[in-house]
């Protein structure tokens, strides 16, 4: 029965890291379907929402349900100038460039946020108390809830906005193929934009959610970005539906590792998957055989 | 330049003047590496402060990793974001080696280089055979378990504290235990590696890398293996990496993990971007920059890492080649002869 009560604690607790990764793999894929870039600085995104949450909620005293949008679009902000100022003027970049632009974008945000805030690492207050909840002898805290709350409706929506509005299946389109999606009349250079602030947005917003958890601090973003960008390739690169599920699963090994096996190794987690999938199966554990043919990797 | 002498031109033209034939001279691989170990040994002569002599050790040691990576980024085009983790395996390697079971340098250096090229090769193997940057991303993710590996593995490696007690190099019954000694010898090592990547360029390899990267697709139906070329490639960059901790770990005798983070990693990148992927000199201008500049920008303290953001940003939009090749009029009038 122990075992079991301490079995349910890790299963909660790695739905909450879970959905983390998830929402960061969300962003990682929205920019990648856009533009077929890999952001590196999407981890900084995560680590912005919650400093600029920190920073309106804690120093300007401005409510917590209003300082949280606010940094979440702040964060889309951020996202947009640096798809304007350094993404769109590259006429025709190669990858290798554009892998090193968003490099170079990450230390940017990374030093501009220790430059503003120190290197100390901050907390904002639980939105709903810190009352923890019980659930058969284990115990979930409210701000958990909201973090899976946040990533199903994050998930909803963008699959409402893909499928509904002409908006989202034009930047699906840009995904499928950007030459033909110009030919039929898209402009693709906005739908660039607009992923770029999307992917922003959410990775914003998973920070402003996070930090009553996990404390924020500079540098906060590297890891996190990685452990995302594990999870979506390990769900298939692109694929919201694999970065939602990837996320729960790889945040479910990393807690019950860190739990029965070591805490120390609980980061390799997530990035020994990384290897092994980019090992194994480049297009992702949901990719079927076929699929695997057909994309050129 | 060679690429470009059109076929049935004899090489040597009877009107060549003596200074163009010193030119030629002067371009061949031997000729350039001796030239730089010269300046390096001048320089070191001149400056003999052991603090700035151990700036221009640390020069030394960032160029043969950067030398390999310039090779891997400008001529094979793709993206290692390791090579830290490499560096720190051939430092952690030799330092246990020697340290934990009384191996001799001489052997473990050696060791910690096939051991690392082994990691790089299980790494690079499946990886490199995608088409796109998988590279970056898998050897992103070694670099961090890496460093959990050398935090958490106390037996072995110390933990977060390290470990120190390094032996000293001894050479020909001498031990290397000045700067200044020190200094010639990692040089030394330097124009060998130069002297390596410069003949790998000029060679049949150098031209199928570059094909490679221009158009990877009209290479490969060409008949160069591109996948094992990259391969190997990218084991030569780890490989000089490796060696590159070596000389790091005799030299500070002390390791912990804080020295091979994914930072280094981004910075040694950094490095080859700003002088300019597509020549390995670009990495050489940029490593020098990039070692140099820090001491001057000692003001900044923590700061320097957003001017490298804000220095790397501003060059790959405006001048994604690099510094390298900029033509600044003193440069050119000396061209022009």
């Amino acid at each position: 029965m122990q075992l079991g009560v301490q079995l349910l604690q890790y299963t909660l607790s790695g739905i909450t890291i879970g959905s983390i990764y998830a929402m960061v793999a969300i962003g990682f894929n929205i920019i990648y379907n856009a533009t077929g870039i890999i952001n590196f600085a999407q981890g900084e995104f995560v680590m912005l929402g919650g400093m600029l949450a920190v920073y309106l909620h804690n120093t300007l005293h401005i409510p917590l349900g209003l300082a949280g949008p606010c940094a979440a679009l702040t964060v889309m902000c951020v996202g947009l100038l640096f798809e304007r100022f350094a993404i769109y003027p590259l006429k025709t970049p190669s990858v290798i460039t554009l892998i090193i632009i968003t490099i170079a974008a990450s230390i940017l945000f990374k030093g501009g946020a220790m430059f503003i805030w120190g290197k100390d690492s901050f907390i904002l207050p639980s939105f709903s108390g810190d009352t923890p909840i019980n659930l058969l002898g284990a115990t979930i805290l409210p701000q958990s809830l909201w973090v899976l709350g946040t990533l199903i409706v994050i998930f909803s929506a963008l699959m409402g906005f893909y499928k509904f509005t002409i908006v989202g299946k034009a930047v699906k389109a840009c995904s499928y193929n950007r030459r033909a999606a110009k030919i039929v009349g898209i402009n693709v250079d906005r739908m660039v934009l607009l992923s770029f602030g999307l992917s922003a947005l959410i990775g914003g917003t998973a920070g402003v959610i996070v930090t009553p958890i996990t404390l924020v601090s500079y540098d906060r973003g590297s890891l996190l970005a990685l452990k995302g960008f594990g999870t979506a390739v390990f769900g298939g690169l692109g694929n919201m539906g694999g970065a939602v599920a990837g996320g729960l699963i790889i945040g479910l090994l990393e807690s019950y590792s860190a739990g029965l096996l070591s805490s120390g190794y609980k980061d390799a987690v997530a990035l020994v998957i990384l290897l092994l999938v980019l090992f194994f199966r480049p297009g992702g554990i949901f990719a079927r055989r076929e699929e695997h043919l057909l994309k050129a990797y | 330049m060679e690429e470009k002498r059109k076929p049935g031109i004899p090489e040597q033209l009877p009107g060549i003047s003596k200074r163009k034939k010193m030119k030629r001279r002067i371009k061949t691989p031997l000729a350039q590496a001796s030239i730089l170990f010269g300046a390096a040994i001048a320089v070191i002569g001149i400056v003999r402060n052991p603090y700035y002599v151990g700036i221009i050790v640390f020069l030394g040691i960032n160029l043969i990793i950067t030398s390999g990576l310039s090779l891997l980024m400008g001529y094979a085009g793709q993206i290692s974001l390791g090579q830290a983790a490499f560096y720190g395996l051939g430092a952690y390697a030799t330092g246990i080696l020697t340290t934990r079971f009384g191996l001799p340098v001489i052997l473990s250096l050696p060791a910690s280089i096939l051991f690392t090229a082994g990691v790089a090769f299980l790494v690079g193997k499946p990886t490199l055979r995608l088409r796109g940057h998988y590279l970056a991303m898998a050897t992103l993710g070694l670099g961090e378990i890496v460093h959990i590996i050398f935090t958490e593995l106390i037996p072995l490696t110390g933990g977060p504290s390290g470990f120190g007690n390094i032996p000293l190099i001894t050479l020909f019954g001498m031990e290397l235990d000045s700067d200044i000694k020190y200094a010639v010898f990692v040089w030394a090592i330097f124009a060998f590696v130069l002297y390596l990547c410069l003949n790998i360029i000029h060679s049949r390899i150098g031209r199928a890398l570059k094909s490679i990267h221009k158009e990877e697709q009209t290479a490969s139906s060409l008949g160069v293996n591109t996948a094992r070329l990259k391969l190997s490639i990218f084991v030569l960059s780890a490989g000089f990496a490796s060696l590159a901790g070596f000389l790091y770990a005799h030299y500070i005798t002390f390791l912990s993990p804080g020295s091979f983070s994914l930072n280094f990693s981004v910075l040694l990148v950094t490095m080859v971007a700003i002088g300019g992927m597509e020549n390995i000199w670009g990495a050489v201008i940029g490593t020098t920059v990039l070692t140099v500049l820090p001491e001057y920008l000692r003001f900044f303290k923590d700061f320097d890492i957003l001017i490298y953001g804000f220095i790397l940003i501003t060059i790959m939009i405006l001048r994604p080649e690099g510094l390298y090749g900029i033509k600044i009029p003193v440069g050119r009038k000396r061209a022009n002869g």
